[in-house]
């Protein structure tokens, strides 16, 4: 056994912590929030140049030839820096989404401008009465003339305002909740009939509405097989929750070691309100959070792509419904613990509150996660 | 042993019930069920029309115009409030202020302020804590020095609530700096609009801008300005945090609040069928739910204690830890029914509206609750405090 990082991982993790701290500061971020795009597409092309958008893309496809092993260290360093550029939608769902299904020539169209941080790609794959069930498909693809059209409208689409193009999932047959059926469409953003409601998240991202009405497209828009793409939505969505869970964790990371700075510095009575055992307790109780966490997270990571679906599904639920869990508290007793300064935005501790309170229902809620976890241990 | 209102109280309740459905308008309760922020125009509007029903002083007593209810009517009033979805709207100089004039105020400032009050001529801010003075209140810094009849105050207080609606503010300041730090507090008031005071907006993390920092340098302010004797103002504020305990629990807008939470459980769809049909949201929903019966029966337990006569105890600590427990509870369900709905910045467009759309700024600000008015840290060590001193009743 051997939770060593490679040499390459570790230079991976360093190299992220160390740009990130140099060049998206807390004040410089704040700035990015606040521009009109919302995201800084300078800072999104350096990622590109380091190579942490391809990842865990092949080297045929101009990646880095890795895995989640790989994505979790950036991803940790993402979270710690309060990253809203679309790191977990483009270069993880969006990609691998191409990079699983797509033809050779539907790769070397999508890919190498992902990789490069030229454009950005999103997952729109849940819709308003779905929440968190993924074969709840309502939006269409019907086959007319050797083309497709698409209608539909999809709900919570992570960078929306931002993507060239989306992979959709539409119905190609069968009723809404059936697992058979789905189909992934690749859609250009400036497609006629594609709208986007986008919006400002309380994180500080984008997110959208994605409105589809009879928009046509090629053949060769098909990404993957017909009517069997429930499989890989899953597996889609389950490295997006290892992903998100490192984000999360590197969230709860810097949490944990501001609030132990704080508690030391601030004194009331007299003494550093740290010298008090409850204030001890709760940072331990913190700690043994950010732990297990870690440990969940590298759990979830080398279960990604295990040739058992359930098993990798069971662990990457495990992971999500346990660090929602644990993220929940930490984000909580770390305003806690800040007092009234900790409820102010002026300073980085309500914007980690806000990211974790966003995570604990992104990619499907904690109860959901329980509720799959314990059906695949059933079944299992 | 009763646990049943009686009739002079059930019709009480029948009556305050037909007045709220008849009188809350609808863009207050709009803002009440979505949790949106009230304007100073709303609340002051709906104020005058609570006092012209003789509705709006409730805890004061009958000849400075309260209506001489019995702590029972006016949980029931509360209660009924709530379930109308009408706002609190209860400003500081009703709920904190009046009760201190009323007690330790001088005949002259009764007069002067009380009226005033009434009829929201005067928007209080409270000056309580300090950058330095949290939950360590005692440690205040901020001076009031006397100087002929005046006196001259330096110094600067935080997380202060509506400071830039406020006209006036009632300040905890230290006027020596001999003997036990609690010694040397005194309640003060202050007239927003003198030279020298500033005030500087704190947006917190729900995006709103409620709180505030005031800077007060050579502020001039006459003696008479003076609230109790010198060096009484500690003993005021504690009068004020345990003055009043029925309310402290919010248990009337829990209701409401668990009510419109049902109701958005109802509504939301989670595989095409309704969240409700959820067991793990029923579960959850219903969990609350207890959670709240508990803090309401213990919020009973105190009022019955209250209304035949019993002193002022730490029930008000206890009170306040499980009732902001039961607020946090329901304000994170609130988040987690919205799912993707609670994403969008308050201000997002065509998603700015709607049930779901401030269950996050409602979640966030609700985080304060544990720290304002007494940390849970401090309630708790009041209550250990009390416990191991024997005194569990």
């Amino acid at each position: 056994m051997n939770f060593d990082l490679s040499e390459e991982q570790k230079m991976l993790r360093d190299a992220a912590q160390k740009f990130l701290r140099a060049e998206y500061r807390f004040d410089a971020r704040n700035q990015i929030v606040a521009s009109a795009s919302g995201m800084s597409h300078e800072h999104w092309q350096r990622f590109g140049e380091f190579g942490w958008l391809g990842l865990g893309l092949p080297e045929a496809d101009g990646g880095f030839g890795g895995g989640m092993l790989e994505t979790i260290q950036v991803a940790e360093a993402l979270g710690a820096a309060l990253v809203v550029e679309p790191y977990l939608v483009s270069a993880v769902l969006g990609a691998q989404a191409v990079a699983r299904a797509g033809t050779a020539a539907q790769r070397a169209t999508w890919l190498p401008g992902l990789v490069s941080g030229q454009r950005i790609v999103s997952l729109a794959h849940t819709e308003a009465d779905a929440r968190h069930d993924l074969a709840h498909v309502h939006t269409s693809a019907m086959a007319k003339g050797g083309r497709w059209v698409l209608s539909g409208r999809k709900s919570g689409v992570l960078g929306a305002p931002w993507a060239d193009g989306f992979v959709v999932a539409a119905r190609t047959s069968g009723t809404v909740s059936e697992r058979r059926g789905i189909s992934l469409f690749l859609v250009e953003a400036h497609t006629p009939g594609v709208q986007v409601a986008g919006y400002k998240v309380y994180d500080g991202s984008r997110a959208g509405d994605l409105q589809l009405d009879a928009v046509v497209l090629g053949p060769d828009a098909l990404l993957g097989m017909e009517g069997e793409s429930l499989g890989l939505l899953e597996h889609l969505v389950d490295l997006g929750i290892v992903a998100a869970c490192a984000d999360a964790l590197g969230a709860m990371g810097a949490l944990l070691r501001k609030t132990g700075e704080y508690v030391s510095t601030r004194k009331q009575f007299d003494v550093p309100i740290a010298s008090f055992q409850v204030i001890q307790h709760r940072l331990v109780d913190m700690f043994a959070a950010v732990e297990a966490s870690r440990s969940l997270v590298l759990m979830a990571a080398l279960h990604a792509e295990h040739p058992d679906a359930a098993t990798r599904s069971r662990a990457v639920s495990a992971a999500k419904a346990a660090i929602g869990e644990r993220a929940r508290f930490v984000a909580q007793q770390a305003v806690q613990l800040h007092g009234g300064v900790g409820m102010t935005e002026e300073l980085d501790i309500g914007h980690y509150f806000r990211r974790l309170t966003l995570f604990c229902n992104l990619l499907g809620s904690t109860d959901h996660h329980l509720q799959r976890f314990a059906t695949l241990r059933a079944v299992a | 042993m009763d646990i049943d209102f009686s009739p002079e109280d059930m019709a009480f309740q029948q009556e305050v019930r037909t007045w709220f459905k008849a009188h809350t308008p609808s863009d207050l309760k709009r803002k009440t069920v979505t949790g949106e922020m009230l304007q100073k125009n709303d609340i002051v509007q709906w104020q005058r029309r609570l006092d012209g029903q003789g509705w709006l002083v409730t805890g004061w007593p009958k000849e400075h115009g309260g209506p001489g209810w019995t702590p029972t009517q006016r949980y029931i009033f509360d209660l009924e409030r709530a379930a109308a979805s009408a706002p609190v709207g209860l400003s500081m100089g009703v709920i904190m202020l009046g009760p201190v004039l009323i007690a330790f105020g001088t005949p002259e400032q009764k007069a002067q302020y009380l009226p005033r009050i009434r009829r929201c001529e005067d928007w209080w801010c409270q000056g309580y804590s300090e950058p330095g003075a949290g939950s360590d209140l005692a440690s205040l810094k901020t001076t009031a020095v006397a100087d002929g009849s005046d006196y001259i105050i330096n110094g600067s207080k935080i997380w202060t609530t509506y400071a830039h609606w406020a006209t006036h503010m009632f300040c905890l300041v230290r006027t020596a700096n001999t003997g036990k730090k609690q010694e040397g507090i005194s309640f003060l008031l202050i007239e927003m609009d003198r030279s020298g005071i500033d005030v500087k907006p704190i947006v917190s993390i729900d995006g709103e801008h409620h709180l505030n920092q005031v800077f007060l340098t050579d502020v001039r302010v006459p003696r008479k300005n003076l609230v109790g004797r010198e060096g009484q103002g500690w003993d005021i504020a504690k009068y004020l945090l345990t003055h009043e305990r029925t309310s402290i629990a919010g248990v009337a807008d829990c209701k409401a609040h668990l009510a419109n939470l049902y109701a958005a459980a109802g509504e939301r769809r989670s595989g095409g069928q309704p969240l409700m049909e959820d067991a793990a949201m029923r579960l959850k929903l219903a969990r609350a739910e207890i959670e709240l019966m508990a803090l309401e029966h213990t919020n009973f337990r105190v009022l019955a204690a209250t209304a035949s006569g019993k002193a002022p105890g730490p029930e008000s600590s206890l009170l306040k830890t499980m009732g902001t427990a039961v607020q946090q509870t329901l304000a994170e369900l609130g988040v987690e029914i919205a799912a993707e709905q609670a994403w969008p910045w308050h201000d997002g467009g065509e998603f700015g509206s709607g049930r779901h759309a401030h269950a996050m700024p409602h979640y966030c600000f609700s985080r304060a609750a544990t720290i304002y008015g007494g940390s849970d840290e401090v309630q708790k060590n009041v209550l250990a405090k009390m416990l191991l001193a024997g005194g569990t009743r």
